[in-house]
């Protein structure tokens, strides 16, 4: 019973195939009140297409995820998914949320959270089939997690557990994958291996990638098109078309510097230290790291 | 004070016409084995969804529905799940964030205890009736009470194992859960709903006051020694088990309430896992496959 194909995963798979966009969105505007987020957002994303959403705090960011996620109305326009309607939540989406501990306690190995995200929707015991643990096994190993697969997943480190979330949203071989600000709180070094890791399966299973960061520089060269979000304006294309000193400069409608060296955009100037900053700086407290 | 020792062992055990007591209380017994088995199932969930404190709320209004009954010379059990429900529903309403939920019981816990007191004190019939209530009663479940309780337990149990896989997925991760279309509101407030049930029938026979005895440690305890979904739940359902139907047996040989058995049984069971969990940990035994060769991190 529980090896049936998923309808929708199989939806999901004929989708990717033809060339049709996997998220678009017409004239998406979304405004609290007076302060408008973004207006007339028009965006498709193909599959396997990586696309990041960049942005200071308050700028729509996660409102954009919520309301891929069918959690946020907009103000007007529309969003569709796989060319239906956007609704609360798909089975097409794989979800990779902000880096946050799994509590202590919790009674979840490592590979139940990777069970979870292929069946972890389906009503009754959580009795798997021979198919569904195989397919298990080979997503830990794709995770290079196949060595604490039966540990508690609550005793794993940070980095660990979220390579253990890449597993879960990967899983199920989603058309879309939903990165929010995944890399947030891991060492410099979690970071660009859950970067290569999500980059690496969305190449293998042709996932389009909407992925929510505040700092582009681990994805940077992974990433084809970047959606940059600033003061209720928008631009969107490759990193070299959005991240100009003048683009940003008229986007914060202030001077702007945008600085690439050795393979790294630094902006200089950005109101409210906003950041594709330099993170050198950062993870001094690495308290990830075991 | 050899008197006074010999005192409390008669108080404590007192095992002549054992036999005889045993088929009075075949109801309790049966009672207890199935509180014990719904104890032992929601129990995981209560702690991987951090709702202990919330089950205290639940009980006290239960306790307050069920001394209301009393009062008015209704049928009690259905008093007190009334009591249970209403107070699981508005925990689980309004209650979305932990420390929202927290305030909210603490808030609700005293008035309900309170008015459980009012009713009690306005109460005339017997003395036994009222402590019962707060601490537990073994004589009292007659079969129509027992009917009762069996068809309330077997529907939490069937809930639970109808949603059991979603109500996981949206207890660890809700919002992964609610990305793949979980339906993550209507699963929160239906286990609200069974954990109104369960804790209404718990304190039939453990007492509102210890309910946690029988919801809450015996899966912590379980917790502590095993991570696997699977395992976690049929340990959790055993201790439970053992600490009511034992506290049952135990409370026969003397003129002491059940409670304090149970409560001694599920603690020790706890102390016993909490002690095997540390020794594991110590010895490193993670279940964490050692490769030969360094990781590349």
């Amino acid at each position: 019973m529980t090896e049936r194909a998923d309808p929708a995963a199989s939806a999901v798979l004929e989708t990717s195939k033809a060339d049709t966009p996997v998220l678009s969105l017409r004239s998406a505007t979304l405004a609290y009140g007076d302060r408008v987020l973004w207006k007339n957002l028009n965006l498709d994303v193909k599959p396997g297409e990586f696309l990041a959403v960049l942005g200071s705090n308050g700028t729509g960011k996660t409102s954009l995820l919520r309301a891929i996620l069918g959690q946020q109305q907009l103000s007007s326009g529309s969003i569709e998914l796989l060319g239906e309607p956007v609704r609360r939540g798909h089975r097409g989406i794989g979800y990779i949320p902000q880096q946050r501990l799994i509590e202590q306690g919790t009674p979840l190995r490592a590979r139940d959270l990777v069970t979870l995200g292929i069946n972890g929707h389906r009503w009754g015991l959580p009795v798997t089939g021979r198919r569904t643990r195989q397919q298990v096994d080979r997503v830990l190993a794709s995770v290079g997690a196949t060595s604490y697969a039966n540990v508690p997943v609550a005793t794993l480190s940070g980095g660990e557990q979220q390579r253990i979330r890449v597993g879960q949203a990967i899983a199920s071989n989603p058309a879309l994958l939903l990165c929010d600000e995944p890399l947030s709180s891991l060492d410099l070094n979690h970071q660009r291996v859950v970067s290569d890791l999500i980059d690496e399966r969305r190449r293998a299973i042709g996932s389009a990638v909407v992925f929510v960061t505040h700092d582009i520089n681990p994805v940077l060269d992974k990433v084809d098109r970047v959606l940059y979000l600033a003061g209720g304006r928008f631009r969107i294309g490759t990193p070299d078309e959005v991240l100009r000193s003048e683009v940003l400069s008229y986007m914060y409608n202030t001077p702007i510097e945008v600085i690439r060296t050795r393979g790294r955009v630094a902006v200089l100037g950005a109101p409210e230290g906003y950041g594709v900053h330099d993170h050198l700086e950062h993870h001094i407290d690495d308290r990830w790291q075991r | 004070m050899i008197e006074m020792f010999s005192a409390v062992n008669a108080a404590l055990f007192d095992f002549t016409d054992y036999g005889e007591l045993l088929v009075l209380v075949r109801n309790s017994i049966i009672a207890g084995a199935v509180l014990g088995i719904v104890g032992g199932l929601i129990g995981p969930f209560v702690m991987s969804r951090d709702l202990a404190f919330a089950v205290h709320g639940i009980s006290e209004l239960s306790f307050a529905g069920a001394a209301a009954a009393l009062l008015l010379g209704i049928n009690v059990v259905a008093g007190s799940i009334g009591g249970s429900l209403l107070a699981a529903l508005i925990i689980g309403l309004l209650g979305n964030r932990a420390r929202e939920r927290n305030s909210i019981v603490g808030v609700m816990m005293p008035f309900g205890l309170g008015l459980g007191i009012l009713f009690l004190a306005l109460y005339e019939g017997r003395a036994a009736n009222k402590f019962g209530l707060l601490t537990g009663q073994i004589v009292s479940v007659d079969n129509p009470q027992l009917g009762l309780l069996l068809v309330i337990g077997a529907i939490v149990v069937v809930g639970l194992v109808i949603m059991w896989r979603p109500l996981t997925f949206s207890s660890v991760d809700p919002d992964v859960a609610r990305a793949r279309a979980v339906p993550v509101t209507a699963i929160s407030i239906t286990f609200m709903v069974l954990l109104g049930l369960a804790t209404a029938i718990s304190i039939q026979i453990v007492g509102a006051l210890l309910v946690l005895a029988l919801l809450v440690t015996p899966a912590a305890a379980a917790m502590r020694v095993t991570a696997s979904p699977l395992i976690t739940p049929i340990l959790s359902v055993v201790f439970a088990v053992v600490s009511v139907v034992g506290g049952i047996m135990l409370s026969l040989g003397g003129a002491l309430p059940i409670s304090p058995f149970v409560t001694t049984i599920s603690f020790t069971i706890y102390l016993v896992c909490r002690l095997i969990g540390w020794q594991r940990d110590r010895s490193g035994a993670s279940g964490r496959r050692v490769s030969t060769k360094p990781v590349a991190a």
